[in-house]
């Protein structure tokens, strides 16, 4: 009972009205041994790729292909897709996590810096140390590590790896772990949930920026038709790359919304699992503890 | 059996003034390219090319790309992938046009009906070196040799939905390079330039013609006087006067000397005034 009003009384801290939405299922927290996969097609092996099925052993080669193609305009194509406001979303997200010294951050699926970069800047480092950027992917890591050597942030540590078996990370190694727009492109979103969990020292905090489900009908309507119609075109205009743009649009559509998400958080063992919208919905913070 | 066919097409060439092109003759052929069977359905291995790289798009996604790739090509010739998109999204008509005329012609006939690939799967590059000197075959790998370029460097069609015509699209990229062989031209500005009118022309592809009207703005004023006086004269005059370049089979006169092929196909070779 006492544990159960101490923790209530924490849920109200954290929760600081407006801007997060609580979900109150923690207070009746499963134990983490209890899982479910929310993938579907459990049984035959196959996972989405977009719209497309595919098997899952040949998802994590096809997204690794994708973004070996896109590295090089990645940041050119954010721009161009969000009209910049991308920066904004990244800006806030590192806002909420409002990193203190001293502290060890992981990035995951970092791979081009730019949430690494803001963390440096917001921590008034001067050279980036603390951080660990990990990317499953080399292309990317590559594009990351000659614009943080640009920027003189040779203390940052860059480290290719699979968010959903860092076997190169101990246990309760980091205080933060960040991941942005790049869990949707996991496939298994639950064992990469679980790696987190593992890695974040006690009071550790995991915190996730992802596309989501934008909320109000009319505008998820003009979302879709920008999203399906405009951003392969642009794709192949500025980065020659149809496909690939195809099949991240898509990917976000496959994506579980915001309550799942916050869910399968949950029963990754995280507390205190809240998310906050922005831009009506079309990316989603989320935030979760290890206790 | 080969000096046999030789000796029937020397005598042929003398008479008729034509080469006779049948679908029996195999040179420097790889295996995968020499297949005869049935080709206008799913046996024919362009067919799962063009399903693997055929992308749909609706009629408003290709005009912005014909408007987008035509900016970017224009702003940036470096992205061959834009030009090549400019060409796939802006030619429907002048593809319709080219398979007309393929079809009213016998070894173009036989081109759509084969689709033959050129790359370096299908064509034995090796083979093609043995070939006796001033053969097309010979002279082509000396193009290839000298000017740096690969057979395989031509992008997939993605944006034509008919498959004849997005195979007429793609036959016209590979035979770019021969395009370059028989005409003797090199491939700087000039000679770019001057293959682009002969491609435009024969063609009516508005990315072969816009390539030839904006080409030469980039021509240095030395460049631009040679231009003026002998290239754009003898592009024009072979561009009227040749047979169609995608009504050449290529790859059934390999061993044919360069100097029969030129008359054949009614080609003056380039003499620079």
């Amino acid at each position: 009972m006492a544990s159960l009003i101490r923790r209530t009384l924490l849920l109200r801290t954290f929760c600081r009205a407006k801007r997060f939405t609580c979900h109150s299922q923690y207070v009746h927290q499963e134990s983490a041994g209890a899982e479910r996969m929310s993938n579907s097609s459990k049984e035959s092996n196959e996972t989405h790729f977009g719209f497309q099925t595919v098997k899952e052993s040949e998802k994590a080669d096809k997204v690794y292909e994708v973004f070996e193609e896109v590295a090089q305009s990645y940041d050119k194509m954010n721009d161009a897709m969000s009209f910049g406001i991308h920066r904004l979303w990244k800006d806030i997200f590192v806002d909420r996590l409002a990193p203190s010294k001293p502290c060890k951050i992981l990035d995951v699926a970092g791979g081009t810096g730019d949430i690494a970069f803001r963390i440096a800047k917001y921590l008034r480092n001067s050279d980036g140390g603390g951080i660990t950027v990990c990317d499953i992917n080399q292309a990317m890591l590559d594009v990351g590590r000659k614009r943080a050597s640009e920027l003189g942030f040779s203390g940052m540590e860059w480290l290719q790896g699979n968010a959903e078996c860092l076997s190169s990370i101990a246990d309760n190694t980091y205080d933060s772990y960040t991941i942005a727009f790049g869990i949707r492109n996991v496939t298994h979103i639950d064992k990469a949930l679980k790696e987190a969990y593992r890695v974040l020292k006690p009071g550790g905090q995991f915190m996730c920026l992802e596309f989501s489900q934008v909320q109000n009908e009319n505008l998820r309507w003009l979302y879709d038709q920008y999203s399906f119609q405009a951003i392969p075109v642009m794709g192949q205009l500025i980065a020659g790359q149809w496909k690939a743009y195809q099949y991240l649009v898509e990917s976000i559509r496959q994506f579980p919304n915001q309550e799942e998400f916050a869910g399968m958080i949950e029963r990754a063992g995280f507390a205190f699992v809240r998310h906050e919208n922005l831009t009506f919905g079309v990316v989603a913070i989320h935030c979760g503890h290890k206790l | 059996m080969l000096k046999l066919i030789n000796g029937r097409n020397w005598y042929a060439a003398c008479v008729f003034r034509r080469r006779i092109v049948t679908s029996s003759e195999k040179l420097c052929l790889k295996a995968e390219a020499s297949s005869e069977e049935d080709s206008t359905g799913a046996d024919n291995p362009y067919f799962a090319d063009f399903q693997k790289f055929h992308i749909e798009a609706s009629p408003a996604q290709k005009l912005i790309l014909s408007l987008g790739s035509a900016i970017t090509t224009l702003l940036n010739p470096g992205r061959p992938d834009a030009l090549g998109v400019f060409g796939e999204t802006s030619g429907h008509s002048a593809l319709q046009k080219m398979h007309e005329k393929m079809m009213m012609s016998s070894e173009g006939q036989l081109i759509l009906t084969d689709k033959p690939r050129i790359n370096s799967s299908t064509v034995d590059l090796n083979c093609l070196k043995k070939l006796p000197p001033n053969t097309l075959g010979r002279t082509y790998i000396k193009f290839l040799e000298e000017n740096n370029v690969t057979p395989d460097s031509r992008t997939p069609v993605q944006f034509v939905d008919d498959i004849e015509l997005a195979f007429v699209m793609q036959r016209y990229r590979e035979i770019h390079d021969l395009v370059h062989t028989v005409l003797g031209m090199p491939t700087n500005m000039l000679g770019e330039v001057a293959v682009k009118w002969v491609e435009g022309i024969q063609t009516g592809l508005p990315m072969c013609v816009s390539g030839a009207i904006f080409g030469p703005l980039r021509l240095k004023p030395k460049q631009r006087q040679r231009y003026v006086n002998s290239y754009l004269p003898w592009a024009l005059s072979t561009a009227a006067n040749a047979e169609f370049i995608l009504n050449i089979y290529f790859e059934k006169r390999w061993e044919q000397p360069m100097g029969e092929l030129l008359k054949e196909l009614k080609i003056e070779p380039f003499v620079e005034s």
